[in-house]
């Protein structure tokens, strides 16, 4: 399946775009998602460690399961307020 | 209130959200734009947001501030786009029958929306560069 994946801040700025596009095998979780950015998308390597992932506007832990359905959005740490 | 805009805030629609007879205290928090970090100067911040998730989590900090504390009241308003120094980029409002809840919800408000909070601050630099603020990262 096509995943879409929402970026922002440090995450946009790397690729230039508000949002790409992996590549994964079904059913999969959010672990296997990190991993399938990070081989498709190396510009986010080294951010990606630090970021949280959320799935339909929420936190998700890395068992999380993921469907092509699913609002997906790579979550630097915050710096609001 | 829970609101993101991306207008000057207006304190007092703040303050007035929060307004209630059975209040005793009435605490506004402003966030500003602060010209000096150490030895680095701002000239502007920008500020970017996962719009539908940032109104959702700040929804739940107010829930949760509720619960914690006897409030009468929570307002909060994140602005968002770009800001010169001085502007205020956040603003909280608490009110409640005595003040230390009042205090103690406020504080915890900021606190916890500077950590869960899916918002975003870029430096503009005085030397003319930018950049994202994401600590440890």
């Amino acid at each position: 399946m096509i995943c879409s994946i929402k970026l922002f801040a440090v995450a946009q700025q790397r690729i230039g775009q508000q949002e790409i596009k992996v590549t994964i095998e079904a059913p999969t979780t959010v672990a296997d998602l990190r991993t399938a950015v990070t081989e498709q998308f190396p510009e986010l390597t080294d951010v990606l460690p630090h970021c949280m992932i959320a799935v339909n506007t929420e936190y998700a832990s890395p068992a999380d399961s993921i469907s092509d359905s699913d609002e997906i959005a790579i979550i630097p740490p915050v710096s609001g307020g | 209130m829970i609101s993101i805009i991306h207008d000057p805030i207006d304190n007092n629609e703040v303050l007035d959200a929060v307004s209630s007879h059975h209040a005793g205290a009435v605490l506004l928090f402003l966030g500003t734009t602060r010209q000096f970090t150490g030895e680095k100067e701002t000239t502007a911040l920008d500020y970017d947001c996962y719009e539908e998730m940032a109104l959702k989590q700040m929804t739940r900090l107010a829930d949760q501030a509720k619960q914690k504390w006897q409030l009468s009241g929570v307002a909060m308003t994140h602005r968002v786009g770009h800001l010169e120094l001085g502007e205020a980029s956040v603003a909280i409002a608490v009110s409640s029958a005595h003040r230390e809840a009042a205090f103690e919800a406020g504080k915890w408000l900021i606190d916890t929306l500077k950590e869960v909070v899916p918002i975003w601050k870029k430096e503009n630099w005085s030397d003319g560069t930018t950049e994202w603020v994401h600590h440890g990262c």
